[in-house]
């Protein structure tokens, strides 16, 4: 009891919690930037890969860290709009889709890694982001070293949950991202493309997405690995059902879920001899279907979500 | 400015056409990357038909990689027709081959006639029953299957890992994290000698009969298809749709455990973490390229697995990294994807009515 307490209360804890969150916030918030327009993005487990090791390789041959950020963003956001195009005015299954660009970005982003550096045996490190120090605000007893010794991602992440709220709730362009989701007609009936409307949010979410890829190589780890995302991916999209498709859920669940990881680890190494490693392992897995059990129920799914439209229909 | 016109039923030869016109797309789009990478994409092409079809023991390896994906792109075709989207072959895979090392390390002797059923049973009952968990999530509560499969792969992994380091590892294994060999009574037999080829590759094909058969010929089938179509249709023309799902999940799980269960009884011979190269998504590919048709399944397997091979000894040949093989997998999934609208819809470019409202 005293350890756990101890992890609870060590500044370290939270800040690991907050790092844990923060490719989880990228990747949620990209999702239900998709999912309220309408489109399930299945593709989120491998546009992280492709984040992760376009923002590494960009920054690797000299392109600086933003560059790296810019460069994975932009693969993102390239892979979105392929399934946009599939999903959108091709109306394909956003299920088979979403699959495929998940089998195909990780296939070529593991295909470029492996022909670019054929023979290395230990991944190349970059010099990643590096915590920042804030004057007075770090220096804060506790919550200086949780909350601000963090990478910019970190903050980047955090900006983007408010920016999110502010267009989605307080601006036109937010209204008709939600309505477009919930009822594509209407929003075609007063002049606005549901075409590019949906395409927009697919390929934003997707480039935001990318961002928690990116947010892996280049500030949690210095370095690209083979199956370094691990189903980060398929954990987002459970997330968003459990944050109800609302930016600050969103922000709400994946702290929770970086707090939760960062408790097993620790108490893993406190009473890791008993209990094999991999329950703690399963555990994100298995906390992502109890939170989608929990919410099914009441999940206000946007209503228009998996329907695919087309012109003219009603 | 293109246009959709929905069409009606298409002939066979023509769905079958248009899905090899998106085979071969995505063997020409594999041509970029081959390009990058430095290939010669017509010399690598060579290198990989002779490393699929240009021996016996190339041919046959081809087979034996295409038995497990012939079983899990079944599991995929006959969930995806009632659309209950199981993306846990994987995890499903895993669970079948557990159970049938549980079962074929000598939870009980016998011979073989009772040991390989036994063995077979066990994998495909575990694979089912796993399903059979986020079906009636599905049914029951309305969760999303996509996510609740897809995320028990992981856990399912995990747990045949922690198994493989605790319970079930075996004593003689020089510490790796491997279960027991399996008996040799419970072995599937060889189909040839000195070639991996096994009866694996009979349950399969036997697996797709079944499928076709039930689909085509039996009310159960009737029932999956409709499901398929339109469930809440279905559901008012009096068609029990829960028991459907739950009979169907059911039955797409066995078929990935059965594919678990090759590998080890027939394959391998004793159950490792690494034990499938992600057959279980590879079975999605072999679902939507064979149209979800149980004999399509057979012969998507075959390409794909053609594939893999292939390009793995191309890979070896020429140094170039065999990721390749999954690009070009993907690249055929998408394809065949796009050329599901040729079969849908007849696509018009049309000129005159919709160029005045683009000059608006």
């Amino acid at each position: 009891m005293i350890e756990i307490l101890e992890i609870l209360v060590s500044e370290n804890f939270w800040a690991a919690s907050l790092r844990i969150a923060t490719p989880l916030i990228f990747g949620v918030i990209g999702a239900l930037i998709c999912e309220r327009a309408g489109v399930l993005n299945l593709g989120i487990e491998g546009i992280f890969t492709a984040g992760a090791m376009a923002g590494w390789m960009a920054v690797w041959l000299g392109a600086g860290l933003w560059g790296g950020v810019l460069v994975a963003a932009l693969a993102g956001g390239l892979f979105g709009l392929l399934h946009a195009i599939l999903t959108v005015p091709l109306g394909l299954s956003q299920h088979v889709s979403g699959i495929g660009v998940t089998l195909f970005a990780t296939s070529l982003s593991y295909f470029i890694y492996r022909t670019a550096l054929p023979d290395v045996s230990s991944p190349p490190r970059i010099e990643a982001f590096q915590p920042l120090d804030i004057p007075i605000l770090s220096d804060l007893p506790f919550i200086g070293p949780a909350l601000f010794q963090q990478t910019s991602l970190t903050f980047l992440a955090l900006i983007l949950v408010l920016a999110t709220g502010y267009v989605l709730y307080r601006t036109p362009l937010g209204l008709a991202i939600q309505a477009v989701g919930d009822n594509p007609s209407a929003v075609e009936s007063q002049g606005l493309s549901v075409y590019g409307l949906r395409m927009g949010a697919v390929v934003v979410g997707s480039s935001i997405m990318a961002l928690g890829g990116a947010f892996l190589t280049m500030s949690a780890f210095d370095a690209f690995f083979f199956g370094m995302v691990n189903g980060r991916g398929w954990i987002c999209i459970a997330l968003t059902v459990f944050a109800s498709w609302r930016p600050g859920k969103a922000l709400i669940g994946a702290l929770l879920f970086g707090a939760f990881d960062a408790f097993q680890v620790r108490l893993q190494t406190e009473v890791g001899s008993f209990i094999p490693g991999q329950i703690f392992l399963m555990m994100p897995y298995i906390l992502s279907i109890i939170a989608l059990i929990v919410v099914a129920r009441k999940a206000d799914y946007p209503r228009a979500l998996l329907v695919p439209y087309f012109r003219g229909q009603r | 400015m293109i246009r959709f016109e929905p069409r009606g039923p298409v002939a066979v030869s023509k769905v079958i056409s248009v899905t090899v016109a998106a085979a071969v797309a995505a063997l020409v789009l594999a041509a970029v990357p081959m390009l990058f990478a430095g290939l010669s994409v017509f010399e690598a092409y060579g290198l990989m038909i002779k490393g699929a079809f240009g021996s016996a023991f190339a041919f046959t390896e081809m087979l034996t990689r295409a038995t497990p994906l012939i079983l899990t792109g079944l599991a995929a075709a006959v969930a995806f027709r009632a659309k209950l989207w199981n993306i846990g072959a994987e995890g499903q895979l895993y669970a079948g081959a557990l159970a049938a090392v549980a079962v074929g390390t000598g939870l009980f002797s016998g011979p073989s006639y009772v040991l390989i059923p036994a063995v077979i049973f066990a994998g495909a009952l575990m694979g089912g029953l796993v399903m059979l968990g986020p079906t009636l999530l599905k049914t029951r509560l309305g969760v999303d299957e996509v996510v609740t499969t897809l995320l028990l792969n992981f856990v399912i992994l995990l747990f045949v890992q922690m198994m493989l380091e605790g319970p079930m590892q075996d004593p003689m294994g020089m510490g790796w994290p491997q279960s027991e060999p399996i008996l040799d009574e419970a072995a599937l037999p060889k189909l040839m000698d000195r070639m991996r080829i096994h009866w694996g590759l009979i349950i399969a094909l036997i697996s797709a009969l079944g499928v076709y058969f039930l689909l085509k010929r039996t009310v159960w089938g009737f029932e999956i298809r409709a499901v398929g179509e339109n469930a809440s249709a279905a559901r008012h023309a009096g068609i029990p749709v829960t028991a459907t799902f739950i009979r169907v999940g059911l039955l797409s799980g066995a078929l990935a455990g059965l594919a678990g269960v090759g590998e080890v009884a027939g394959l391998k011979g004793y159950l490792t973490a690494d034990l499938s190269p992600g057959f279980g998504y590879s079975g999605i590919v072999v679902a939507m390229l064979a149209g979800l048709s149980p004999i399509g399944v057979v012969f998507a397997a075959l390409f794909i697995a053609s594939i893999f091979v292939g390009a793995d000894s191309m890979s070896r040949a020429t140094g170039v990294s065999n990721y390749l093989a999954d690009l070009i997998v993907a690249m055929a999934l998408l394809c065949v994807l796009v050329s599901g609208l040729f079969l849908r819809f007849k696509i018009r470019l049309v000129g005159a009515p919709y160029a005045k409202e683009a000059s608006k």
